[in-house]
């Protein structure tokens, strides 16, 4: 009993070690908090996380030259880069083809690898898949053989890349998501004038983001402060009038907006009629940078609206009453008493609209034309048309972390625990 | 037929490892993917409804998502877990998935139907149309369409060239978001003969040349993503010009009666058709579909529904009447030689090896 | 004291002022008021008495429905609060929890353009005043109740108003710091002069702090006058139970002459007191007795000022220290309260006994029948 107190300190009443007897009771406590917590974390490890991690994964993962060419990248290390290699590396190409056409199909990496190469090189596929399907009747010397097949494999340029992207990771869509590329001596280069997109299509996003954000603000503050002024049933029939953008469907909403705001549509009929613009001066208010704004404002407003709202519902109007009874005119009152107040709501509506807007996709997709497009439409078409994922994550992973800076930022300047999300 | 039908699925049955036939009384459910609208309505009145009636115990289940067709198949081989049993798509991304093996090869002869006169399929079906894994359906175009109203009696556009002439023919024109039709187009207009716009677009200054014309009409341009948009704009009279699918073009203009006229002129011709998606759950069942299916009759059938031309050249002589509306549906298809005289074919090859790059700068030139 | 009310003078006038909401029903009854310089007057009211809504009038954030309010002569019923020059306390302090408190109390001189350290020597010295001279850094939120009432106080008065309006200062604060700010805001007030219109619905606070209180019921003040006035001197039965502790007794007038009479009560007794405010012989009455002035008159004993003596049964006894509150049956009423000074001297009450009990004239007043 001695050498029990002595060893592990204090005892409980039944001469328990005091600290085994807190954990144990502490375990329980432990537990009930995972079984709390755990449904949900494993919800969102299996929808959000597992696959934004496979997302990112994606945006590096270069499987298909290693996997498709393994004997030809080991006699490339022989090859200085300059010209084009010698016979070896093109027997062994052909080894490696021959292999893979002996792979049951799913198993074969050769399809891949030209669509691979074509991010790179254009030509590269047909190349591939010419040559592919020609090498069984190759024979030595090999290197006239594929010169014969297909004029690419007399590309140095096909060779180098080969070299340089014949390895499990690859920076090569991170290269491309930033307007650049490797020239001959493998450094990283501006690209062509007439293919760089993805720069500017960011710069684009964060400028429109930021002019909705402003126009979901210039709108939705005057309608929240005087929902918070109002009684509540009144406040509550306007508030079906701001929610009433959620509550109806994607495709009613935009044939609305095709009815108002297209050429012949009602607003420009309108003002044709009124006399404010000629009929061959018609406002063009979709299909551009206009319809994107006009559609995303309206779709945004209720995510500016409603933080702005219960927070200004919680401002006493005994504020407003002191300020003016200590001499300030109404709109110092409001500058420098009321507005102050309503910052966490304004942070947080801000935060929201401004990040919801930088991922939107379909609203732009549908009314935005051209020059409404941002940088999610891109991904999306890289994921469901050009099929060119690695790029498409490379996007995306590049957006994940612009709008991470963003908050962190945000956090910095205002303090996240500020913001009333509701 | 029925024996037949069953040689023809030992082939299938071999490549796929399946074990047992199928037998006639057990519940089938066979998800078809297509593009919807009214072409997946032409196919459930030329193909389903037929083929559930002699079969009872099969269950055709539609899928709108052809659209995104390669990505889904990539995703459900991925996943390992294949829910379509049948995909409309087109020649080129079906390549790429043959390529990447998730769809099965097709051995045309032993899997199809020959045509009524014995001609075996590899024959009967239009040259250049049948792929490693690809079965052709149709033939369908991209054209030019206008809305006759925009424009005076005695100065309608006829040509492609008129496209680009915005001087003569005012009015704004909707273009799809792509470079593929719009470069070719472009360079037509420009003098290349057809024979050589491929040619042509392989060298940098054929595409800068291509781009340039692009740029002279750039400021009327409205561009649409989707195939309902096409004819929609033309209906709202936001555009005098369109390009767009011509089932749709003449769905519009003939069963809603808007007021389009099609340019045949440098239509742009591709097939669409079917694949099967490997390591799908119905493989017998399927193939047995495809058989009855793509039979001459049932191909001219379609066409009864939607004016898109029959792959087989033996369907051709079958096309009849639109099935509700009862015009002659010969003059309305891509390949009627009255339409037909100066197609632009849809080079896969092509686009398969310069898609990429002239996609970043077809985007990069509607950013500009 | 009634002396600071004079009327010539009056600093803050209401004339005829009525207020509605809604357009039927009056809040505010013709309510006419002089408030002089310097004096401390306090609107006395149950809630929904309309004693707020007279304050809110004053301050500018209510409209006068009909009438006048005058502010040092000028008729203000055109002006904007915020050039009333009128300091306010406000319900919940109303403290800008976005600023410290030295910038809460810098707010009113800076929207009056004055210049820095002409600004900041008047929030040190305002925050000398009310005892907080070191917490000019602190934010609102880090205060105490009561040290966020001071500041609420200090800021009212700190750009020095001639006139400061106090709504409810005090509510939200427990009892024993209620009635220490209670006697701050008084000293407050002696010192500088200001005249100060309170709103309360505590009568003890009213009868503390005021020169003047007028109470209000149903839009219209009940008697305006001095808390000694008030207590002694009700002149109705609302103001008499409001205020204080009242008992009260229901009758009809007999007799009426030379400013008393006498009341018979339903149950036969007979009461003399003072007439008030009676109608006439033969109208209904209630009387009002202040516990503290009815005696309990020691066994054959029987002092000559007490014209009214009965027998009364002690019903229940409540040790309070300083007095015992007994409560008992007398002329048939239940809840008759006697307080007995706890004189030392030791009683002879116990629950049950009867005792005799007994009151003057001056001490019965006789009011409206209510």
């Amino acid at each position: 009993m001695d050498d029990q107190t002595t060893s592990s300190g204090l005892v409980t009443a039944d001469g328990q070690p005091l600290k085994r007897s807190l954990q144990r009771a502490e375990r329980t406590r432990k537990l009930t908090a995972l079984a709390l917590v755990g449904p949900l974390l494993a919800f969102l490890l299996v929808i959000f996380i597992f696959p934004i991690g496979q997302m990112m994964w994606r945006s590096v993962d270069n499987p298909q030259i290693v996997n498709a060419i393994p004997r030809t990248l080991e006699a490339l290390q022989e090859w200085d880069g300059e010209g084009l290699p010698d016979e070896p590396v093109y027997a062994a190409l052909a080894e490696d083809m021959r292999a893979d056409a002996e792979l049951p199909r799913r198993e074969q990496w050769m399809g891949r690898m030209g669509v691979r190469l074509n991010y790179e090189l254009s030509g590269a596929r047909g190349a591939i898949a010419r040559t592919s399907r020609a090498v069984d009747e190759f024979e030595p010397p090999f290197k006239e053989a594929f010169l014969d097949a297909h004029r690419n494999w007399g590309n140095p340029e096909l060779w180098q890349i080969l070299e340089r992207e014949g390895r499990p990771l690859t920076a090569s869509y991170y290269v491309a998501a930033l307007d650049r590329e490797y020239d001959s001596e493998g450094k990283i280069v501006l690209r062509d004038e007439n293919r760089r997109i993805y720069v500017s299509l960011f710069g684009r996003t964060l400028a429109l983001s930021g002019i909705i954000l402003f126009l979901t603000f210039a709108l939705g503050f005057p309608i929240a402060f005087y929902m918070s002024t109002l009684p509540m049933r009144y406040a509550n029939l306007l508030m079906i009038c701001v929610l009433l953008p959620f509550w109806t469907s994607l495709l009613v909403r935009t044939t609305s907006w095709i009815v108002l705001l297209q050429q012949q549509g009602v607003i420009n009929n309108a003002a044709v009629a009124m006399n404010f613009i000629s009929d061959d001066q018609r406002y063009s208010l979709m299909y551009n940078m206009q319809g994107t704004i006009i559609a995303m404002t309206h779709i945004l407003l209720p995510f500016m609206v409603l933080p702005l709202y219960s927070v200004m519902k919680n401002i006493p109007p005994s504020y407003m009453r002191a300020a003016k009874s200590l001499g300030a005119k109404p709109w110092t009152a409001f500058r420098r008493v009321y507005f102050p107040l309503t910052l966490p709501g304004i942070g947080a509506g801000g935060v929201l609209v401004f990040i919801i807007s930088i991922g939107y996709y379909i609203t732009p997709a549908l009314v935005g034309g051209q020059s409404g497009r941002m940088i999610s439409n891109e991904i999306a078409r890289h994921m469901q048309q050009s099929l060119n994922w690695g790029l498409a994550a490379a996007l995306g992973s590049m957006l994940l972390v612009g709008v991470l800076i963003l908050y962190w930022a945000y956090n910095r300047l205002v303090g996240a625990d500020s913001l009333k999300l509701g | 037929m029925k024996t037949r039908t069953m040689t023809a699925l030992g082939a299938a049955a071999a490549i796929m490892a399946v074990g047992g036939v199928v037998k006639a009384d057990d519940p089938v459910n066979m998800t078809v993917v297509s593009w919807g609208g009214a072409y997946t309505e032409s196919q459930q009145r030329a193909y389903h409804d037929p083929y559930m009636e002699a079969n009872p115990h099969v269950t055709i289940i539609n899928d709108d998502g052809s659209a995104n067709a390669l990505a889904g198949l990539r995703a459900q081989a991925q996943a390992g877990n294949v829910t379509w049993d049948l995909v409309d798509m087109l020649p080129s991304d079906a390549q790429l998935a043959c390529d990447e093996g998730i769809i099965m090869p097709i051995d045309h002869d032993a899997m199809l139907a020959p045509a009524p006169d014995g001609t075996p399929a590899s024959e009967d079906f239009l040259p250049g149309s049948l792929g490693e894994c690809f079965i052709p359906q149709i033939v369908y175009s991209t054209v030019l369409t206008v809305n006759h109203e925009q424009f005076p009696d005695d100065k309608q556009p006829t040509t492609i060239e008129h496209l680009f002439d915005v001087e003569n023919y005012p009015g704004r024109r909707a273009l799809q978001d792509r470079p593929g039709t719009n470069l070719e187009w472009a360079l037509y207009a420009d003098g290349v003969p057809i024979e050589d716009i491929y040619d042509v677009l392989a060298t940098p200054e054929g595409v800068d040349r291509a781009f340039a014309k692009l740029d002279t009409i750039k400021e009327h341009i409205v561009f649409w993503t989707e195939g309902a948009q096409a004819p929609q704009l033309l209906a709202d009279g936001e555009v005098a010009f369109a390009t767009g699918y011509n089932g749709r073009m003449f769905a519009a203009s003939e069963v809603e009666g808007q007021p389009f006229d099609i340019i045949w002129d440098g239509q742009i011709v591709e097939w669409d058709g079917w694949v099967v998606p490997a390591d799908g759950e119905n493989v017998d069942q399927v193939m047995d579909y495809l058989y009855f299916a793509t039979d001459t009759q049932r191909l001219a059938d379609q066409a009864k529904y939607i004016s898109y031309g029959p792959a087989r050249a033996s369907s051709a002589p079958l096309v009849s009447t639109h099935a509700d509306l009862g015009i002659e549906m010969g003059p309305h298809m891509p390949t009627n030689p009255d339409n037909y005289y100066a197609p632009i074919v849809l080079n896969n090859d092509f686009w398969a090896d310069y898609g990429d790059e002239l996609r970043e700068r077809f985007a990069n030139w509607m950013l500009q | 004291m009634d002396s600071t009310a004079g009327d010539d003078t009056a600093f803050v006038r209401f004339e005829n002022v009525q207020k509605s909401y809604d357009g039927e029903a009056l809040v505010v009854k013709n309510l006419n008021l002089d408030i002089a310089q310097g004096e401390f007057l306090t609107m006395l009211g149950p809630s929904g008495s309309g004693k707020t809504t007279c304050l809110m009038m004053l301050a500018g954030f209510e409209t006068a429905t009909h009438g006048n309010i005058f502010l040092d002569g000028e008729k203000i019923d055109n002006t904007a609060p915020h050039k009333r020059g009128i300091g306010m306390v406000f319900q919940n302090y109303a403290l800008f929890p976005h600023m410290s408190v030295a910038e809460n109390l810098a707010f009113p001189l800076e929207v009056r353009k004055i210049n820095r350290s002409e600004i900041k020597s008047r929030v040190q010295r305002v925050l000398d005043m009310v005892e907080l001279g070191d917490l000019g850094d602190r934010m609102p939120a880090q205060l105490s109740g009561g040290q966020q009432q001071r500041v609420a106080v200090a800021r009212a008065l700190v750009f020095e108003p001639s006139l400061v309006l106090m709504d409810e200062p005090l509510g939200a604060l427990d009892k024993n710091l209620r009635e220490q700010m209670q006697y701050e805001i008084k000293h407050i007030h002696e010192q500088l002069g200001v005249t100060v219109v309170y709103v309360t619905h505590d009568q003890s606070e009213a009868l503390t702090m005021s020169n003047r209180i007028a109470v209000f019921e149903d839009g219209v003040v009940q008697q305006l006058a001095s808390p000694t006035e008030l207590y002694e001197h009700p002149k109705n039965a609302f103001v008499a139970a409001f205020i204080g502790e009242n008992n009260k007794l229901i009758g009809t007038v007999t007799e009426a002459n030379n400013g008393t009479c006498t009341v018979q009560l339903d149950n036969g007794d007979v009461i003399k007191a003072s007439a008030v405010n009676i109608d006439g012989v033969g109208s209904k009455t209630t009387l009002s007795l202040r516990p503290e002035r009815v005696m309990v008159i020691p066994e054959k004993d029987m002092p000559d000022h007490m014209e009214n003596v009965f027998e009364a049964e002690v019903l229940e006894l409540i040790y309070l220290g300083d007095h015992i509150r007994t409560r008992v049956r007398v002329c048939g009423d239940d809840e008759f309260i006697v307080k007995v000074p706890n004189t030392g001297a030791g009683h002879h009450l116990a629950k049950g006994r009867r005792i005799d009990v007994g009151w003057s004239v001056a001490d019965c007043h006789a009011l409206d029948a209510s």
